[in-house]
């Protein structure tokens, strides 16, 4: 891939790219109090008083926060502090009742790890390249506000306030867009394989602050703008695109870049200042005096480390070598956790109905799955998760394909009525008469007529137009109304023309 | 029948449970003493309805047979720092007046639950703030107790428990809630001639208490002797799973384990405390203590503190840090005052809401606090005091080698009159000087009445034990309290 | 360290506590009073010494991951939240109108 440059005025901009992404962590309730986190509840349903800050109130931590974010920090193989604390990061708005986020600054959750990303989905055995992640740290989330429901006032729910989210804070490692949108769509794809976040842009359970600076190549650093909350793997690489044109513009222009909080709007696809957040930013970090330090034993980090599933990159590794696949198929079937799932279900039952070993069908299963379902799938408007077609009974039709009771081409015909009335592949085939057939009897007699309407090519064929052979085999299915067999009649072809 | 007023926690307890009077008549008799004493200014509500009903669930258990709680029959003044679901709790602010909670904090539950009623919700510095009751709302507290020069100077029940020092000893209510930050049931008992411990930083949940500095907050009682702390100590202790930095022990029966003698045990005089220019009224009572304790059979040692004299300053960065944070959430956006100038936006809001919500001292420490925190100076204000208490911390560990409880004087000086130091912050911090060292370590300790100076006026001393040792202060102060004979006798003049 | 009327005026913002000019004047001796008194703690000599977390030795404890368990501390009591509202409209808190 060829390095990403920005063309100005004064010759070739460089762009460096830090992400903070904010997921939030998969648990029934919100991380110092019992309330429950659902997406779309009503407003202030789900607020406990010590979400609400009343006068009094404590906060105590949720274990399931701390233990989700211990096993993501071991599944980017980062560094986990066995010591770690909450601190209060102070400032003042009406989306955060208690006047302080509680968050960690001085000791995190999680210390340095990396992402191995591939920097171009169609081309896996390309280039990879790693991204620093610095740290990840436990905090709670702020509450919304609505400004479009009333003439004079902004309107405060806080549901969200206090749900537990993770910031995974990367280092400056990326130079483009492309490599933006690798990094958080590999972020998200461990996330969902770990389970602590569901991943779900669109709700905002995952989201990114992007930090975008330009240089001229080999130059230090220069200053950088933050602009928060970018809520898809899309508007992240169009905020980079705009942000990065926008600043070699002002400085080229002979202006300098702020460092600010900025905005990003979906609606024009640029960037705009954020004005409200950007008075004198002191945030008086200090050790949340509520809560003790927390202090991780062995024992706990041992049970989340055997809580691990099997990680994407160990994954697509094993399905390289231990199943034979392709590298690209490889990639595409471990690139979502979900995928992945189906895919191994369909390759237990695939070698279970055929009696075989999983690495003697992997190759089958794969091609088809990529192939075929996913084209089939595409077709109807749906995806993988909500496939009418289940793992098990996709098992079936590979079967019958295994076995010769039919073709491939027939095959895709019982896949797309398999779609559409939810039926199995043995009972469509069936009904449909669609068996093919394997017995040399019938089919030597179809040959014995093909040859005999076709004396001048079969004399061709045995002075060596070994080309011949394929009109054979066409005309022998035709005759069979494709029901037949090809590896039977290739056999029987071979051995009448021989 | 005998005025019921005049009898503490136990009696009260016991003489309902025997019948020889009802809860009803107790709370009446209260109620009625309340009702009388408006010139103390010591409550700022009074709830007599919740007092009388609480009585007659009382008198109803025991028609039934039913146990009565350690606190049954008892009505107390709960210090209006605690959330008391239905009555407001005002942290004696303005930004606080009319907030009425949903929700009883864990320490008030406890006592109801153990059968107490509530009398009303005692004044209080603003926020717990200050050390003479001056800085509250809702005026100040006058002392029960006058000078017997004849000046008749009103003087400060100290703070920030200020009403409850004063309802105790105006006999408004037996006994009564305090919390303490760097002193605040200590000093007050003291300049009323009343008892009052702090037990060790996490006996009492903190969880519905109105939050002054969280490392440092903690609930106590106050009450008339030793043992009417003991038991009412025993009603608010315990684990609570709401407060993460609840201890989670089982509550011990102090008052079964109550002795006075005090043969192998060995008291601290820390040598640091003894400071030039020391009043010698307060010297001679610190003498008296001294003497009375190795006549109840205790060794006495001399131990070292050194780090005694960084106590206060410590204290003075840590406090406000963690109020200014604390009291952020007094907004105007969810509760309490709003102040909404003409065309102000959310910002101007916050600033002219605190402006008026918030008092003088209130202000002043929440300027402290914002500015230690600030960029730049983080570390040298806030990080260096939190290493200087650790430093106290092993101080006292050390010393408790040497000996099982401490004993020093509780305050400098005796009650000052009101007016006399709220021009000078400094001086009226320096009041805190012996009570702050055992709250930086979060250690249990208690005041006693030791007698009167020469003006006429009590002087408490004080015990500080191990961590988790309420029950060799408790037991040390019955020594001495046995030793001093203090009645507490006052002229009512109100 | 002595803070000037600036300092106070900026602190006093950070704070969001609006200050008058005559309070403003007022708090500045005060605040350097305090501020010039605590600074003796620079004498100390702190070498080696882990600043204070705990109070009294004790662990963090963390709840288990459910909702509502107590209702203390857990969600579904709006009215409870929206009690106190100064102002309080269709479930939200009502607050200035904000510009993002
Ligand atoms: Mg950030
Ligand atoms: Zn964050």
């Amino acid at each position: 891939m060829s390095e990403y440059r920005i063309q100005g005025a004064t010759g070739e901009w460089e762009v460096v790219i830090g992400l903070e992404v904010h997921a939030q962590i998969k648990t029934n309730a919100k991380l110092f109090s019992g309330a429950a986190t659902e997406f779309g509840a009503e407003p202030n349903t789900q607020v406990s008083l010590i979400d609400a800050a009343m006068p009094g109130m404590l906060p105590v931590p949720n274990e399931e926060c701390i233990r989700q974010a211990v096993r993501t920090g071991m599944a980017i193989n980062a560094q986990i502090n066995k010591y770690s604390r909450f601190d209060r990061k102070n400032y003042f708005y009406a989306d955060l009742p208690q006047g302080y986020q509680i968050s960690q600054l001085y000791h995190p959750i999680v210390g340095p790890g990396a992402i191995e990303v591939i920097l171009d989905d169609k081309d896996p055995e390309g280039s990879t390249k790693t991204i620093g992640v610095e740290r990840i740290h436990v905090e709670q989330d702020a509450g919304k506000l609505m400004h479009d429901q009333h003439p004079t006032m902004s309107y405060v729910d806080l549901n969200r306030c206090g749900v537990a989210l993770m910031e995974i804070v990367s280092d400056p490692d990326m130079r483009s867009p492309a490599e933006a949108g690798a990094y958080v769509r590999k972020l998200r794809s461990i996330l969902r394989y770990v389970g602590s976040c569901d991943g779900n842009m669109e709700e905002g359970s995952m989201r990114a602050d992007v930090n975008v600076s330009v240089r001229k190549p080999g130059e230090p650093f220069g200053t950088r703008t933050e602009t928060k909350n970018v809520n898809s793997v899309r508007f992240v690489m169009q905020t980079i695109e705009h942000e990065a044109n926008r600043q070699v513009d002002v400085i080229e222009s002979g202006g300098a870049i702020v460092q600010e909080t900025r905005l990003f709007d979906p609606n024009t696809g640029t960037t705009r200042s954020m004005r409200s957040k950007e008075d004198a930013h002191d945030y008086r970090y200090f050790p949340d005096p509520d809560l003790l330090p927390v202090e991780l034993d062995d024992g706990f980090l041992e049970s989340c480390r055997n809580s691990l599933p099997e990680l994407p990159d160990a994954k697509r590794h094993r399905y390289e070598t231990n199943l034979g696949l392709s590298a690209y198929n490889a990639g595409v079937l471990t690139a979502e956790v979900e995928t992945a799932r189906w895919f191994e279900h369909l390759l237990n039952h695939t070698a279970a109905k055929q009696g075989k070993k999983e690495s003697e069908v992997a190759k089958q299963a794969a091609n088809w799955l990529i192939s075929e379902l996913f084209g089939a799938l595409n077709k109807v408007g749906t995806d993988l998760a909500a496939s009418p077609v289940s793992p098990e009974g996709a098992a079936g039709l590979l079967a019958l394909i295994g076995n010769g009771t039919i073709s491939g081409s027939i095959a895709k015909q019982v896949l797309e009525m398999m779609i559409e009335t939810g039926d199995s592949a043995a009972d469509i085939v069936e009904r449909e008469g669609l068996k093919q057939e394997s017995d040399t009897g019938a089919i030597e007699a179809k040959i014995a007529e093909v040859l005999a309407a076709n004396e001048d090519k079969v004399a061709e064929y045995r002075g060596g137009k070994d080309k011949l052979f394929g009109f054979f085999v066409g005309q022998t299915m035709k005759a069979m109304q494709g029901k037949a067999n090809p590896q039977v009649v290739n056999e029987l072809l071979k051995k009448l023309l021989g | 029948m005998a005025d019921l007023t005049e009898l503490g926690v136990a009696a009260i307890r016991d003489g309902v449970a025997n019948g020889d009077f009802s809860a009803v008549e107790v709370a009446e008799a209260f109620n009625a003493n309340v009702a009388a004493a408006g010139e103390l200014n010591a409550f700022i509500v009074a709830t007599p309805d919740a007092a009388l009903d609480a009585a007659k669930a009382t008198d109803a258990k025991r028609a039934k047979g039913e146990a009565l709680g350690k606190m049954g029959g008892v009505p107390i003044g709960m210090k209006d720092l605690f959330a008391t679901r239905g009555v407001q709790t005002s942290a004696a602010s303005h930004i606080l007046e009319g907030f009425t909670p949903e929700y009883e904090s864990t320490v008030s539950q406890k006592l109801w639950d153990a059968g107490a009623g509530m009398l009303g919700k005692l004044n209080l510095d603003q926020f717990a703030m200050g050390s003479s009751n001056e800085t509250s709302h809702f005026g100040n507290v006058v002392n029960p107790w006058k000078r017997n020069d004849g000046s008749d100077a009103a003087l400060a029940p100290g703070g920030s428990s200020g009403g409850s020092s004063a309802a105790v000893a105006a006999r408004l209510c037996p006994a009564a809630t305090g919390t303490d930050t760097g002193g605040s049931i200590r000093q007050p008992a003291a300049f009323t001639g009343i008892t009052g411990i702090k037990p060790t930083y996490g006996r009492c949940s903190r969880w519905g208490i109105v939050a002054f500095a969280s490392s440092l907050d903690q609930a106590g009682p106050m009450a008339r002797d030793v043992r009417d702390c003991t038991i009412m100590l025993e009603a608010m202790a315990g684990f609570d799973a709401k407060d993460s930095t609840s201890l989670e022990l089982p509550v011990p029966d102090w008052e079964a384990g109550l002795s006075a003698d005090m043969k192998g045990k060995r008291v601290g005089i820390p040598r640091e405390y003894r400071m030039d220019g020391m009043d010698a009224d307060v010297a001679k009572s610190w003498d008296d203590g001294i003497a009375w304790l190795k006549d109840a059979g205790a060794e006495i040692v001399e131990i070292n503190l050194p780090h005694t004299k960084y106590a206060l300053p410590a204290y003075y960065i840590i406090a406000p840090a963690e109020a200014s944070s604390n009291l952020a959430r007094y907004d105007g956006v969810r509760y309490g005052l709003r102040d909404l100038p003409e065309g102000a936006g959310l910002q101007d809001m916050y600033a002219a809401t605190r402006a008026a919500g918030f008092g003088a001292e209130v202000k002043r420490r929440i300027l402290i606090g914002t500015y230690v925190l600030s960029a730049g100076f983080y570390d040298a204000y806030y990080t260096q005091a939190q290493k200087v208490r650790t430093l106290i911390s092993h101080d006292f560990k050390n010393a408790f080698n040497e000996c099982d409880v401490i004993l020093a004087p509780t305050c400098p000086s005796a009650a000052f009159a009101l007016g006399e130091k709220t021009n000078d912050p400094l001086s009226m911090y320096l009041n805190d000087v012996f009570a702050v060292p055992a709250s930086l370590a979060g250690l249990p300790a208690m005041s006693v009445p030791a007698g009167l100076n020469r003006e006429g006026l009590p002087l408490g001393l004080q015990l500080i034990g191990k961590a988790f040792d309420e029950q060799g202060v408790l037991n040390a102060g019955l020594a001495l309290e046995q030793a001093a004979g203090f009645s507490g006798k006052l002229e009512k003049w109100w | 360290m002595s803070v000037d009327t600036e300092t106070v005026a900026k602190i006093a913002a950070l704070a969001r506590i609006k200050l008058g000019e005559d309070e403003l004047a007022g708090m500045v001796p005060e605040l350097n009073a305090i501020l010039g008194w605590v600074e003796q703690l620079g004498e100390v000599d702190v070498t080696g010494i882990e600043p204070m977390t705990a109070v009294i030795e004790n662990t963090l404890r963390l709840r288990a991951d459910a909702i509502n368990a107590d209702p203390l501390t857990g969600g579904d009591r709006r009215d409870d939240i929206l009690a106190n509202a100064p102002v309080a409209e269709h479930g939200f808190f009502g607050v200035p109108k904000v510009i993002e």
